[in-house]
């Protein structure tokens, strides 16, 4: 098998979701009761037989680093390679990256160092379970240069998408960067796969020309110059990319198609921590939902994704809302199309509720 | 540089336990599952390093491949450590003398040599069959200001279940006068708990003397408590309030699960500050659609049906119109549709076909004699056929 490295930016695209990276990165937003959105591009290169990944951070990465730790909950506490931090590098020349070409710069050490001889770059704000080495294999065998994963599906309001055109051999033929015309498109899901020594002369180029944008000014002319492949990921996809779409990832997770392709088959890693088992109360009355350890449920439940260690009081009704690490509800609450960051006390008796487009959102440690 | 540990611990996970039946059958009795996500190791070894004890011998020798993968580098409890750790200590063989352990006595001296590389000024000795939360730190501290050679852990029981244990006589002062293993007319209802702390140096000794003797049966309650105490060494009782109970029959394993149900159950799992760890499964969290009632559930399961007063593993899948009643279910067990559980312990990956019936209500299954008092057992991996049955306070080691 050919030898591959991951990079993932875990800090990308964080405007996009200002609630929920407010006080993290993209990659450590929670999400699905147990996990981090960042565990699922890992866990997609760990179960792709990757076993270096460097972790590009930028800032806010505080939580982002304590979920990861050492690495070792997705095996990559090793001595030879493993999980790589590579935390943002500034000079007298140099300032925060801005960008994802920028990014890269600052990983360039890590690349020249990495004996691999392929090269995945992923994002972190997205949920989908694919298999990186079926994207090299198609790369080897297309005689690529650059191998781009897309989604088909309907372009949804964002502040930064590229969709490209392809012939009947994947050959990429056209890219178009914030395409104005909607309906279903080749959504590019910001998953690519190059030899490692290409990518690194591109970074070199772009640094050369002081190229600003990866997609504009390398990827969009590159289709001309480079042999740009397009791989089809056709499996279940979600980019969080509004508190709109978070909340619709979390609640696809109550349907059990996309629960078996997302968790069925192989693991998706997370960091572990040693809740008890969930308790169910003799009032406890739950449907459709997931129920992480830790938590105890005295109320009634529906369509709802309960994080580690929520609580639940006596007669609270609790429906279509995403509660977060810690949660607590009084009794006799009724909330509905609630997304509540972790840590949040809501008092007794209190009434919330939101819409199925716009959730009524609670910050972190609140009070109410 | 030398380094030493104050305190090791040693922890004898070797026995059979004979009495969980088709529960042991493959694995060791410290390996059984307990309380939906844990093995009961996992409440010693969790001790161990709440208690700021992170070195731990684990003697193993029957069927200890479940219990080895299970320990692994000690990882989950925070044992995997450069000096000190966890380490499985199984039976050797060596130049003379290769031997299984033949009592618990003998296991630990087969290995003095473990403990002498951490040159301990104490030994913390421990069973893999029992479920509480201790500090043992607190135990050390009393076993150091009594200026002890052995203090022994103990705790009242009800009397007339006094002579199951190890019962200790005692002055007022905490001091023991007299050791009776399984005594038929108990004088007092305290008894050992099986975890002592020796002072290194009086263990080795007594050890390699119990070793010499031909006539020893080579076990801690039997032979050295009582040497000790005849050549008048000082030996101490401390007193534990709290939960503990072995989990060495159906019955108590039973009682012990269900002793986590309730929003204030009889044994806390979920205080913060002494969690019990163990290798927890990657498993999502748990989908509930049916009802569950007065129960714990653990991550990976997919419960449809009803489930009322019981403990349920983790990836268990209970399909739409099964009942699952007053039971422990493992791990990675599935209940398909319409099939009937009634008190009774299922061993993990058992398949439970459509429509079969499973022992029968707790009312009913008290009145049947049986050694599980009325407990229905299936054993691990079986499979029960569409619209089987097996009666309640049955054991069943193959598929029905």
């Amino acid at each position: 098998m050919a030898t591959t490295v991951g990079v993932i930016f875990s800090s990308i695209n964080e405007e996009d979701i200002p609630e929920l990276t407010k006080v993290r990165s993209t990659g450590s937003v929670p999400y699905g009761g147990r996990y981090r959105l960042v565990d699922f591009a890992l866990s997609n290169m760990v179960n792709s037989g990757i076993t270096t990944v460097g972790m590009i951070t930028k800032n806010n990465y505080q939580s982002l680093m304590d979920h990861l730790g050492s690495g070792k909950y997705w095996d990559l506490a090793r001595k030879e390679g493993g999980l790589i931090l590579l935390p943002p590098y500034s000079d007298e020349t140099e300032t925060l990256y801005k960008n994802r070409l920028e990014a890269l710069k600052g990983a360039t050490a890590f690349l020249k160092k990495a004996k691999e001889d392929f090269v995945v770059l992923a994002d972190s704000d997205a949920v989908y379970k694919l298999d990186y080495s079926k994207v090299i294999e198609a790369h080897i065998k297309n005689n690529a240069d650059i191998t781009m994963v897309y989604h088909e599906h309907e372009i949804q309001k964002s502040h930064y998408y590229l969709t490209f055109e392809t012939d009947s051999n994947d050959k990429i033929t056209d890219i178009q960067i914030n395409p104005t015309f909607g309906g279903v498109k080749k959504n590019y899901i910001n998953v690519m796969v190059a030899r490692t020594s290409f990518l690194l002369r591109l970074i070199q180029d772009a640094i050369q020309h002081g190229y600003t944008s990866f997609g504009k000014d390398i990827l969009s002319p590159g289709v001309k110059t480079y042999n740009l492949y397009a791989y089809k990921f056709d499996g279940y996809y979600a980019n969080i990319n509004s508190l709109n779409s978070y909340f619709k990832a979390n609640m696809d997770l109550l349907n059990k198609k996309v629960r078996q392709e997302i968790f069925g088959d192989r693991d998706v890693y997370t960091k572990v921590n040693d809740s008890a088992p969930a308790k169910f109360a003799d009032t406890a009355i739950v449907k459709n939902s997931l129920v992480s350890d830790g938590c105890i449920i005295e109320g009634t439940v529906e369509n709802c994704v309960l994080f580690r260690g929520v609580k639940i009081g006596k007669g609270a009704v609790v429906k279509n809302c995403i509660l977060m690490t810690d949660n607590i509800v009084g009794e006799n609450c009724n909330l509905s199309y609630v997304v509540s960051d972790k840590n949040s006390v809501i008092r007794d008796n209190r009434v919330l509720a939101g819409c199925e487009v716009q959730p009524y959102f609670i910050n972190k440690g609140t009070l109410l | 540089m030398l380094r030493k540990k104050e305190c090791v611990a040693m922890l004898l996970a070797g026995g059979q336990g004979s009495r969980l039946y088709a529960l042991t059958s493959n694995i060791a009795k410290p390996a059984v599952s307990f309380g939906a996500k844990y093995r009961i190791i996992d409440f010693p070894l969790s001790n161990c390093i709440n208690s700021g004890i992170d070195t731990v011998g684990v003697l193993t020798q029957y069927q200890p491949l479940v219990l080895n993968e299970y320990v692994g580098n000690g990882q989950p409890w925070d044992l995997d450590r450069t000096f000190g750790g966890v380490h499985i200590l199984s039976p050797y063989e060596a130049k003379k003398d290769t031997s299984w352990y033949k009592g618990t006595a003998n296991a630990i001296y087969q290995n003095i040599r473990f403990m002498k590389m951490y040159d301990p000024e104490y030994v913390l000795i421990l069973s893999g069959d029992h479920i509480y939360k201790m500090d043992y730190d607190k135990m050390l501290a009393a076993h150091k200001e009594s200026k002890a050679d052995c203090t022994i852990a103990c705790m009242k029981v009800p009397m007339k279940e006094a002579s199951r244990f190890g019962i200790l006589n005692t002055n007022p002062d905490g001091t023991i006068y007299e050791f009776e293993e399984k005594p038929k007319q108990p004088k007092s209802d305290l008894a050992s708990m099986g975890i002592y702390i020796f002072t290194a140096s009086k263990l080795f000794k007594y050890l390699e003397a119990d070793e010499a003797d031909p006539n020893s049966d080579k076990d801690f309650g039997k032979n050295i408590l009582p040497a000790m105490l005849n050549a008048g060494e000082k030996m101490y009782s401390y007193r534990f309030e709290g939960y503990w109970k072995d989990v060495g029959t159906i019955s108590s394993l039973w009682e012990a699960n269900m002793d986590l149900l309730g929003v204030i159950p009889n044994f806390e799992l979920s205080d913060r500050d002494r969690v019990i760890h163990s290798r927890s499964p990657l498993a999502p969290p748990a989908f509930v659609e049916g009802e569950v009632v007065n129960s714990i559930v653990a991550t990976g399961g997919e419960i449809e049906g009803k489930v009322v007063n019981s403990v349920i593993g983790t990836n268990c899948v209970i399909e739409k119109g099964a009942e699952v009643i007053d039971s422990v279910l493992m791990g990675n067990i599935t209940v398909k549709a319409g099939a009937k559980i009634n008190y009774s312990i299922i061993d993990e990956e058992v398949t439970v076909g459509e429509k079969a019936v499973i022992g029968a209500e707790k009312e009913e299954a008290l009145k049947v004699e049986s050694k599980t008092s009325g407990i229905t057992v299936l054993g691990r991996g079986i499979t029960v056929s569409k619209n089987g049955k097996v009666p309640a306070g049955e054991i069943v080691d193959k598929n029905v």
